[in-house]
């Protein structure tokens, strides 16, 4: 094999295990806005919580020095579990108060929010970034040349679809995810016909919420390295992956996120790292160009 | 007055101001208007009537450039509207009101007038900026013609109150003399009667009326209750769920089974 | 003499323009220029005592704080005036900023003070046009979408200067020049001074426009775009131009913030123009009042002044940094709150006037 097809398909590997923790992130905005039609600033910040909620859980409870699976889904759930209560809280606190005020003061608080999270997680946290505790031991499965595939991006790649499976499960078959499409179609409508609307607003929070935290571990495992602004660059680059995709659609999420973890890689490999976010952030502005409503999202016109 | 495109797209009376042949509007699967023809002569008064839902804002949005028909074509003068954007379509001498009122609320009720006219300023942002004499000349007289034409319906001594806290017949009549501001050649009217008692309907018909005489406008008035319109209109089209079922002379609306079976079939709708 | 709005004794504040007056256009043309050059002479004279009664560290704040002013009330003509929303204004503060910035270094040895007026200018015409570059595309969006592509904007401009070795990279560009002092007799104009005769000037200048512009036919125009965009198109507003005009305009006077600030700091670096800094100009622009051009003067001065003078002293005494976390609180607890800010649409005189009734 030549180098440049092992390098092509290290690449590949890399991009689509990069890909799927951006989709993940993606999910949680694409949620929210599919219902309240807010960009959710603070969700990075969510994320953010997640990764530290996962340290502090492994060095509390001793897990730092056992990597293994069980430790992976313990730190996993930590991180579900505080990330839910973060988001939901958010909502109730912040966003439930506006949510009859104009857009824009809401995107206003959510970035109020945003900044928030990030400058206290600076006292609480500290400001200087931390090792993430080793959670698994990488290791090699299987070569292609000098291409390698490794434990931790068969890990990510098969939490990330056992996330995306069990959410694709809830949204098309469970009562809860009726309501929630129900909802994102039509609020009053919906209210109209017996559904709980603030509980099903709260769910969204929880869900997207955790599946940020699933985000979080599954990063801080790969690129252990964990601060309180470190939500802010992937953030974005996963509210990209929604936007590319399709706000307000899974499937879109899912597709920009492996899009844009993947364009990423190719433009490191190929053309310059340090130009790897402009280049997320000018497919951004062509897509919002050409095709406003993303890749799988249904345009809209405006009732006059 | 003086006014640039009156003089540009100024037609004797009698001649085809607007004329819309085969228009369609299909929102997804949803057929609003279909194959919707109006032939609007200069000086005219018509009324577009219908129950509820039967299209007519549709056609409104459609012959102002609000929304671009699926099919068919809207010539104004002579121009074919269709790629055009609305402002293009306010500049040839197309002006409207909103059926769901659509005034700068936050702002006064005389900026809601100069704004309109202001297409008409002679003067430029930088003149503005530099507040050359020019630019007072030119306020002054953007102003004063608003407050001129505040006074058709004496709101002249409310000029600057905040426009959303007028009552709701005010802002009516307001959103009337925003579209005047234009100078315009054409103007639709979208339920300016709504939610007013019957004296001030006969009123605002009267007025209406004058407006078209004082103004040599072609007026495009929709209505729900065709019995307002029979009035003063001296044509009618009817529509019901986005097709044209009748048009005529009042008299002969007024006769029109179609006419009585549509509106009989939405006053049992709406009596349950 | 119900002609006249004045006497109606209803909201006795006319928005449009000027107030009818008898006096001949030429006339008021001529008093136009009082105002301005007043203000310039007074600040000019406390500049003066400033001067004399104030150390480095606090001149230094003061000159902050003028950047800052232009900062803020370029950005609320998009924000506030035209319903706009800019997250990424501080990309083009930073074009004018390292503009300024490599003129006054590379290009011209020992600039004059009047040289430092065309650096600031050809900053502002660079942000102006990068400016129009990015809002022909994407004014086209609303709202939120809006606010992510200019977010975009500003993060590529940074990467850009991040990567351009001419203006120092990463390290940054250091050893910018301030206006040389100027001796007349006995009398000893220090740079400081003359630095702020610069600043002053920028900021009296860059208020007149934006006064003028909003108060005037054209100006309301963009008021039009924020209330109602199809209504206002139905009257024949092209929006789009509008829209891109005002990004125009204000990436122009972001522009000028950034020289000032060039000058006055004497060293730049792609770090100072993140996204915290465009959330600076977002909070001045929400804490003012988004549509009030006096309220975020206010709010600049407020938002400058405090961190250094209240909160630094504070955090000294904690150890704490608090200032962007009692930001990010005045942020949300003022959209909950008072959204309308500390002054709504409202102008400073529109209070006094209606105090005098």
């Amino acid at each position: 094999m030549s180098d440049f097809t092992n390098e092509l398909v290290q690449h590949i590997i890399n991009g689509v295990s990069l890909g799927s923790i951006y989709a993940l992130i993606a999910l949680g905005y694409t949620m929210v806005y599919g219902i309240l039609q807010l960009i959710n600033f603070a969700h990075s910040e969510v994320y953010m919580v997640g990764a530290f909620t996962a340290f502090y859980t492994a060095r509390y409870m001793g897990l730092a020095d056992k990597p293994g699976f069980l430790t992976l889904i313990t730190l996993i759930v930590a991180a579900m579990v505080v990330c839910s209560i973060i988001g939901v809280s958010i909502e109730r606190f912040a966003y439930r108060p506006l949510r009859r005020a104009p857009k824009l003061n809401i995107l206003i608080t959510a970035i109020g929010v945003s900044l928030l999270l990030q400058y206290s997680g600076q006292i609480i946290f500290g400001a200087d970034p931390k090792v993430f505790p080793n959670v698994l031991d990488d290791q090699t499965l299987a070569t292609l040349g000098t291409a390698e595939l490794r434990l931790f991006d068969v890990t990510i790649l098969g939490v990330a679809v056992f996330f995306m499976a069990v959410l694709t499960y809830m949204i098309n078959y469970t009562k809860t995810g009726k309501a929630m499409r129900a909802v994102s179609t039509n609020w009053t409508v919906a209210s109209l016909m017996g559904i709980n609307v603030n509980r099903i607003i709260s769910m969204t929070f929880i869900i997207g919420s955790s599946l940020a935290g699933v985000a979080a571990v599954l990063i801080g495992m790969k690129y252990p390295k964990i601060d309180p602004l470190m939500g802010m660059i992937i953030g974005m680059k996963a509210f990209v992956a929604a936007v590319v995709g399709g706000i307000g659609s899974l499937g879109g999420a899912v597709l920009g996120g492996l899009l844009i973890g993947f364009a990423e890689e190719m433009v490191k490999g190929y053309i310059s790292s340090t130009y790897a976010d402009a280049f997320t952030f000018a497919m951004l502005i062509l897509v919002l160009i050409f095709r406003p409503a993303g890749l799988l999202g249904k345009p809209s016109q405006e009732k006059v | 007055m003086a006014n640039k495109n009156m003089t540009s797209t100024k037609i004797a009376k009698g001649e085809v101001v607007l004329d819309a042949k085969n228009v369609t509007m299909q929102f997804g699967g949803l057929k609003a208007v279909d194959n919707f023809n109006l032939q609007l002569r200069a000086g005219e008064l018509i009324g577009l009537i219908g129950p509820n839902g039967a299209g007519k804002t549709t056609v409104f949005n459609v012959l102002t450039g609000v929304y671009k028909p699926t099919a068919g074509t809207v010539h104004l003068a002579g121009v074919d509207t269709r790629p055009l954007k609305p402002f293009k379509i306010s500049h040839l001498g197309i002006s409207r009101t909103f059926q769901n009122i659509r005034l700068f609320k936050e702002l006064t009720v005389l900026d809601n007038v100069v704004i309109a006219a202001a297409q008409h300023a002679e003067h430029t942002l930088l003149d503005a900026v530099l507040r050359t004499p020019h630019h007072y000349r030119e306020e002054e007289r953007l102003r004063q013609k608003a407050l001129d034409l505040l006074q058709i319906f004496n709101l002249e001594g409310k000029a600057n109150d905040e426009a959303g806290s007028l009552p709701y017949g005010e802002q009516r009549k307001l959103e009337i003399i925003r579209a005047l501001a234009t100078d315009p050649t054409v103007l639709f009217l979208d339920e300016p009667a709504a939610g007013m008692n019957h004296k001030e309907t006969e009123g605002l018909m009267e007025t209406i009326a004058k407006i078209r005489r004082d103004f040599n406008l072609t007026v495009v008035l929709i209505e729900h209750d065709m019995k307002l319109v029979m009035g003063i209109c001296e044509r009618i089209l009817v529509l019901d769920h986005g097709v044209t079922i009748s048009q005529g002379l009042p008299d002969a609306i007024r006769k029109d089974p179609k006419v009585i079976a549509a509106y009989l079939g939405a006053d049992v709708e709406g009596g349950h | 003499m119900t002609n006249d709005p004045n006497k109606t004794g209803h909201n006795p504040v006319p928005e449009v323009g000027t107030k009818p007056s008898a006096k001949p256009a030429p006339k008021r043309f001529a008093m136009s220029f009082v105002a301005p050059v007043g203000a310039f002479i007074a600040l000019a004279i406390v500049g003066q005592l400033l001067e004399a009664s104030t150390n480095q560290y606090v001149q230094l704040v003061l000159l902050f704080m003028c950047a800052n002013i232009i900062f803020a009330t370029s950005l609320n003509l998009v924000n506030g005036f035209t319903g706009q929303f800019s997250i990424g204004h501080a990309g083009f503060m930073a074009l004018g900023a390292y503009t300024s910035a490599y003129l006054s270094t590379a290009v011209v040895q020992n600039p004059s003070f009047f040289d430092f007026i065309w650096f600031a200018i050809a900053g502002g015409l660079v942000a102006a046009a990068a400016g129009y570059v990015v809002g022909l595309p994407s004014l086209r969006l609303r709202g939120d979408y809006l606010a992510i592509v200019t977010l975009g904007f500003g993060e590529i401009i940074r990467v850009i200067l991040l990567n351009t070795p001419a203006i120092g990279g990463a390290r940054g560009l250091f050893g910018i020049p301030r206006p040389k002092e100027v001796v007349l007799g006995d009398f000893v104009f220090t740079n400081f001074y003359m630095n702020y005769l610069l600043a002053i000037f920028w900021v009296i200048l860059t208020l007149v426009v934006l006064w003028r512009m909003v108060h005037s036919v054209h100006g309301r125009k963009f008021l039009s775009v924020r209330e109602d965009e199809i209504a206002a198109q139905s009257m024949g507003i092209n929006t789009t131009q509008v829209k891109v005009r005002v990004f125009v305009i204000s990436s122009f006077f972001a522009g000028i913030a950034g020289a000032v600030f060039a000058h006055a700091a004497q060293g730049l670096t792609p770090a100072t123009f993140g996204f915290t800094k465009s959330v600076d100009a977002i909070i001045m622009v929400v804490l003012g009042g988004m549509g009030s051009l006096t309220g975020s003067v206010m709010a600049a001065a407020v938002v400058t002044l405090l961190p250094e003078f209240v909160l630094r002293p504070l955090t000294d005494i904690t150890g704490i940094d608090l200032r962007m976390v009692l930001y990010s609180l005045a942020l949300i607890l003022f959209m909950i709150l008072r959204p309308s800010g500390i002054l709504g649409t409202r102008e400073l005189p529109d209070l006094w006037r209606k105090n005098g009734k």
